[in-house]
């Protein structure tokens, strides 16, 4: 066997905590928090997508080395959104320097 | 082992080693997968932040009923795919079948109901083009929403519908025998593909439909 055999009862676990989640972005979606309900989304997606990946993708159950080689995809992925937003969020930060108007 | 015999390509010492070999090829390939929609997400996350008002109001014409259905549909279409690569490895050929057939009528339903989406958008003339019309101050930048809504959506369902393509060419592979308890990773390929296009969705729902309900 090449490969750990996941039991069905951790497949409907996951599924039943992906469909809670489901429910819990919808809700919280309708109550104001300002700028937190970004950040409250995007939690509640990266806990679904971890979950995903963690048990359907079997990766909890993979070897170092494809842990290395998942994460790959996620860091390049924090760079692109890191360098890019730190400057497009940043502009107003601070007056321009005389003379540059 | 007789079937690892035939299974085993010959630059492989051992079945584990082809398993390894083929997971860390497809996580390469959904790395690249990550980098491309992760562009959409990035340009889309750049608008939205230098227009906000108008993005707000956009996405309050899009349907979370509709949107949140679809969302349940994947994920239970996920499930299903996660159980039909549990039966390969267990070498149910009847039932690998119909959880595939399974998933295949979710994806199909999810597909449908994007359309009918897409139908409603067009109805309101929400395509971005000659006949948008948006009522309210932010009309032009509404329609940068909607270009990153269509495009972001749009590249999601093709490659639903290339995973539904690729399932189909799995049933008809175990239909002729070509797998078993010792090699089934096509099969189980197939299903990091479509739990990845289920992840890109996980992040679609919330940002297109839901941050600007409150």
């Amino acid at each position: 066997m090449a490969e750990h055999i996941v039991e069905k009862k951790t497949y409907y676990s996951v599924f039943a905590a992906l469909m809670l989640l489901l429910a819990a972005t919808v809700s919280v979606a309708y109550v104001h928090l300002g700028r937190l309900n970004v950040i409250a989304a995007l939690i509640i997606a990266s806990i679904k997508a971890i979950l995903i990946i963690l048990y359907f993708m079997h990766v909890r159950y993979s070897s170092r080395m494809l842990w290395i080689f998942v994460g790959a995809g996620f860091f390049w992925l924090g760079i692109l959104f890191a360098l890019t937003l730190s400057d497009v969020l940043t502009r107003g930060w601070l007056p321009l320097p005389t003379g540059w108007e | 082992m007789s079937n690892s015999s035939t299974a085993l390509a010959h630059q492989f010492d051992d079945i584990e080693q082809q398993h390894e070999s083929d997971s860390l090829g497809m996580w390469i390939f959904l790395a690249t997968e990550i980098l491309f929609f992760g562009g959409m997400f990035l340009g889309y996350s750049v608008y939205r932040a230098v227009y906000s008002p108008a993005f707000s109001e956009a996405s309050r014409r899009l349907d979370v009923l509709l949107g949140g259905i679809n969302t349940a549909v994947l994920l239970c279409s996920s499930l299903t795919m996660a159980l039909a690569v549990r039966a390969a490895q267990l070498g149910g050929r009847r039932t690998v079948i119909a959880l595939l057939i399974a998933t295949i009528v979710l994806g199909s339903v999810f597909l449908g109901i994007k359309a009918f989406e897409y139908y409603q958008k067009y109805e309101e003339h929400f395509i971005p083009g000659p006949h948008f019309e948006f009522a309210g101050a932010n009309g032009r930048h509404a329609q940068i929403f909607f270009s990153f809504y269509f495009v972001m959506t749009g590249m999601h369902a093709l490659h639903m519908v290339v995973g539904i393509g690729i399932m189909l060419t799995m049933i008809w592979l175990t239909k002729r025998r070509r797998f078993s308890p010792e090699y089934y990773f096509p099969i189980e390929m197939t299903g990091l593909y479509w739990h990845f296009v289920d992840i890109v969705w996980v992040f679609l729902f919330p940002l297109l439909y839901l941050v600007d309900r409150s």
